[in-house]
């Protein structure tokens, strides 16, 4: 028997549902009179690499956060694949900037990445062989298998992110939410990312990123969508005439 | 060498003593690991303050000391929790603003009574005056709180280190974090009723704060705590049978030497890397 957190798991997702509709929301911060996002809309079927554009302060990670459950509407509904935001945290995943993280708490990188599995083990149950299996599996993936048993602050920046997908991968999540996960990596980091995140799209998932890397974004998105002052301005499928955002 | 270890344990007050010392020191130092990570260290300080007017008032009713202490000691948790929630306040601004609430509140009833002689025992402790009951105390919470740290462990760590994941896969920070407070209110109630405030949140501090210096895995740290909580309840028991001085400070003092210790083999070891 499981105790999930939450206790909703499991949740079956509506067949034919987009990964992700989002109508009309509104979206602001505690204390704050004006919402950072306002009535913003969007459609993301399953299966594709989405970008997320827009200028800094545009309200990118906000509309992430609310996605994942970390900031109430104000109004207006999220659906995750015709379910409510909530209804089944495993199939969500989340990477926020690295900032989130308390890097100097003593545990090592495949501890880290092991959390990925507490969503389906929930209360009591402790991770087994299989879940760290899956763990190695995913760590060999993402080059970081020879850093598993290092302490999590003993990783550059581009690993640090390598170790955060790591555990979004090892969760078996359906929709990616990354917010500026090549930012400030290095090369061979963006290629291992780019790399996964291509294979996560071959194997149905979706993923929805922000970022600022605007120079080869139709070759590695399908969708891109841009945000500015709030709101949703441009969903481009070919990108050329964002080159100004 | 043998004779000279075990004559003091000859005196039943010592054998106390000396169980009471490793309860204390197990406990606080294995849940003190979060309280150093977490940067709670001011923590055990404020709640053995907010005791107080729990005390008085249970005092003055006639009713356990015991009961009115956890009693105090759970509103000022639960209160530090809710108001720090969310970020609203920060965690220590809140214990600040709390504990000197109550401490105020403890000192204004107690300045309504006059005779008040059995809270300077309490709020200071005395390891070899422990009676049996509080020991059976002592112990069944000891018991309780190591259950919930070994049950809950996955959750209290990913929580501590990445509150933001916990709570999109549906785990609450927040209330991890009451409970880790509530835990701390039964420990250190349960604490100073033997040994006293200043062992209370030496106990709770030093062990762990030395272990960190000493490994980077959550559960090594708080064996490593436990290990030297155990080794400065004994050597201080000693210290205090053959040298004659108090009990409670000598374990304080062995404590701090084992954190002047570890911190030595720390920096030698940074300086070995850096060169």
């Amino acid at each position: 028997m499981n105790l999930f957190y939450g206790h909703r798991r499991y949740v079956e997702m509506i067949p034919d549902a987009p990964a992700l509709a989002i109508d009309r929301l509104t979206v602001g911060y505690a204390g704050l009179p004006e919402p950072v996002l306002h009535e913003v809309s969007l459609v993301l079927p399953a299966g594709v690499r989405a970008a997320l554009l827009g200028p800094n302060g545009s309200g990118k990670s906000t509309l992430l956060k609310a996605v994942a459950g970390l900031l109430r509407p104000r109004s207006g509904t999220i659906r995750i694949y015709g379910r409510p935001v909530g209804a089944c945290h495993h199939r969500v995943a989340y990477l926020p900037q690295r900032g989130d993280v308390d890097w100097r708490f003593p545990v090592t990188v495949e501890r880290m990445v092991l959390a990925g599995r507490y969503v389906h083990l929930g209360w009591l149950r402790r991770p087994g062989d299989e879940d760290r299996e899956r763990v190695m599996a995913v760590l060999g993936k993402l080059g970081l298998e020879q850093l598993a048993r290092r302490q999590i602050s003993q990783l550059s920046g581009g690993q640090q992110q390598r170790a955060l997908l790591a555990r979004a991968l090892v969760q078996e999540a359906d929709l990616l939410l990354l917010d500026e996960p090549l930012s400030a990596v290095d090369v061979a980091s963006r290629r291992i990312i780019d790399e996964a995140l291509n294979e996560l799209r071959n194997q149905g998932k979706t993923i929805l990123m922000t970022t600022h890397h605007l120079d080869r974004i139709d070759e590695e998105f399908d969708l891109a969508f841009a945000l500015q002052d709030g709101t949703l301005q441009q969903v481009a499928q070919t990108l050329p005439t964002l080159e100004g955002v | 060498m043998i004779d000279w270890l075990l004559e003091p344990f000859r005196f039943s007050f010592m054998q106390t003593g000396l169980t009471a010392a490793l309860l204390v020191g197990i406990t606080c130092a294995t849940l003190g690991a979060y309280v150093v990570l977490r940067r709670m260290a001011f923590i055990g300080d404020a709640l053995a303050h907010t005791v107080l007017p729990g005390l008085v008032v249970a005092y003055l009713g006639g009713w356990s000391l015991f009961g009115g202490a956890l009693l105090a000691g759970l509103l000022t948790a639960l209160g530090i929790g809710w108001v720090s929630r969310r970020g609203a306040v920060r965690e220590d601004t809140a214990i600040g603003v709390l504990f000197t609430a109550m401490f105020a509140l403890g000192i204004l009833l107690m300045s309504r009574v006059r005779s008040f002689r059995d809270l300077s025992h309490i709020l200071f402790g005395n390891v070899l005056g422990v009676r049996t009951v509080d020991l059976v105390q002592m112990a069944a919470i000891a018991a309780g709180v190591l259950l919930t740290l070994f049950l809950l462990h996955k959750e209290l760590e990913l929580t501590s280190y990445d509150p933001t994941y916990a709570e999109v896969i549906g785990l609450s920070a927040d209330r991890m974090r009451m409970v880790l407070l509530v835990l701390l209110a039964f420990t250190v109630v349960a604490c100073i009723q033997i040994v006293g405030v200043i062992l209370t949140s030496a106990m709770l501090v030093t062990p762990a704060a030395a272990a960190a210096l000493l490994t980077n895995r959550l559960p090594r740290m708080m064996g490593l705590a436990t290990l030297i909580a155990i080794g400065s309840s004994l050597i201080g028991l000693y210290a205090s049978y053959y040298a004659d001085v108090a009990s409670g400070a000598a374990i304080v003092l062995t404590c701090t030497a084992f954190f002047g210790l570890a911190w030595m083999i720390h920096t030698l070891r940074a300086q070995g890397t850096a060169g």
